[in-house]
């Protein structure tokens, strides 16, 4: 019936089985595009008129902080599905996407800090923008850390999801805290809806960039995921049959 | 859909918007206190405190800046388009820093209403522009995005 595919979406064998072949082409396909948009950006594209080759951070820098606030929904969104059809594999995803994301949270802190210190001439400031993001890295902890607090898997996720799903709001306050109040980080360069404010080029290395953090990010999570399935259903047949085959 | 699973998915959406309410909610009534730096105007109008530490946020006022030749020792004047704020700061500049450009300043406010400065950030604009754009863009184009169109009088 409809709802035939989303249910056998929920078998983890059939999820590990189907994703075999995928690995090997989003691990090349995400390698090449991320060594691409460096080169691109970091030796041929231009440095920036006032604060020179500092500037291009942003390579690593906003896609790092794009996929740590797209990589919240995930979380946020594999533990509803979780929640609502008891499907184990969301879970799985739930908590494969919380380390992914406390790191690329990490990373979008460290690359801002090191190019605040020469463009503002500080490297850390409590605005709007920075503490929200610090918020998004603790609730990224949070996760990693609920998850590891119960002994009872079904408690861990059933929790760790109830505060992923609290904590979903924070990411529009991230997105829009550089408008609603006095921040020292900028506004948004990308935009959706109007010209953004980058020259093209730099604006195209840079979507590349975020582009290949994208397909990144889903080889990662999968990586992820299936390392969780097979520690999960190591009892079962079928993943015994993989260990003995090696 | 099932009806069980229909009531959870029903928990689940409460469960958001209830929790997104509550914080959404504290953090409206938290806006005073989550912005970073003053406008000058919220400055000269009294709002902030004097001989404590706050931040001031503006513009630079192009021909306004004086440095002192024999020792570390700059004056500028900030505004917002509306008021002017005079800073007196001794120390480092970021590079960024110029005229036309906006500024965050931290400082206390003496009696003369001058921002005596502990610290100066600059703040970088969203626009990413290569130098040789740069160089083709007049004067007022090249300036801050948030410092654009400013009335600076005269």
């Amino acid at each position: 019936m409809a709802w035939q595919w989303f249910h056998r979406l929920g078998s983890p064998k059939w999820f590990y089985e189907k994703t075999t072949a995928w690995l090997p082409w989003l691990g090349f396909i995400s390698i090449t595009l991320i060594l691409l948009g460096s080169i691109w950006g970091l030796a041929f594209g231009p440095a920036e008129a006032k604060q020179g080759n500092s500037a291009r951070i942003i390579y690593i820098h906003v896609p790092a902080a794009v996929l740590a606030m797209a990589g919240y929904y995930v979380m946020a969104i594999s533990g509803a599905i979780g929640l609502i059809w008891r499907m184990k594999l969301s879970f799985m995803v739930m908590k494969a996407a919380a380390p992914i994301g406390a790191v690329l949270t990490f990373l979008a802190l460290f690359t801002g800090a090191v190019w605040g210190k020469p463009t503002w001439g500080a490297w850390w400031v409590w605005d709007g923008r920075i503490t929200s993001m610090v918020v998004l890295f603790l609730l990224y902890l949070g996760i990693v850390a609920l998850q590891e607090a119960y002994q009872n898997q079904d408690t861990a996720d059933k929790i760790s999801s109830v505060l992923a799903l609290v904590g979903m709001v924070n990411i529009p306050i991230i997105y829009k805290s550089v408008d609603w109040w006095y921040t020292l980080h900028q506004p948004a360069t990308l935009k959706l809806t109007e010209k953004s404010s980058i020259d093209p080029s730099m604006g195209y290395p840079l979507l590349l960039m975020i582009l290949a953090f994208y397909i990144f990010y889903a080889w990662v999570l999968l990586l992820r995921t299936r390392v969780e399935i097979l520690k999960r259903e190591q009892k079962t047949n079928w993943v015994q049959e993989i260990v003995a085959k090696g | 859909m099932h009806p069980v699973r229909k009531q959870r998915l029903f928990l689940v959406i409460a469960l958001v918007v209830v929790s997104s309410a509550v914080i959404g909610l504290s953090v409206y009534s938290m806006r005073n206190y989550a912005d970073f730096f003053y406008p000058v105007s919220k400055i000269v109008a009294g709002e902030a405190p004097l001989h404590k530490s706050i931040r001031a946020g503006g513009c630079v006022v192009p021909g306004t800046i004086l440095s002192a030749k024999d020792r570390l020792h700059t004056e500028f004047v900030i505004t917002d388009g509306a008021e002017r704020l005079k800073v007196e700061y001794d120390g480092l500049l970021p590079d960024i820093f110029g005229e036309g450009e906006a500024a965050v300043v931290t400082g206390k406010l003496n009696d003369q209403g001058v921002l005596v400065a502990s610290q100066v950030l600059a703040k970088h604009d969203e626009n990413y522009v290569p130098p040789e754009v740069a160089e083709s863009m007049t004067d007022t184009e090249r300036h801050n995005e948030a410092c654009k169109g400013m009335n600076y009088g005269s």
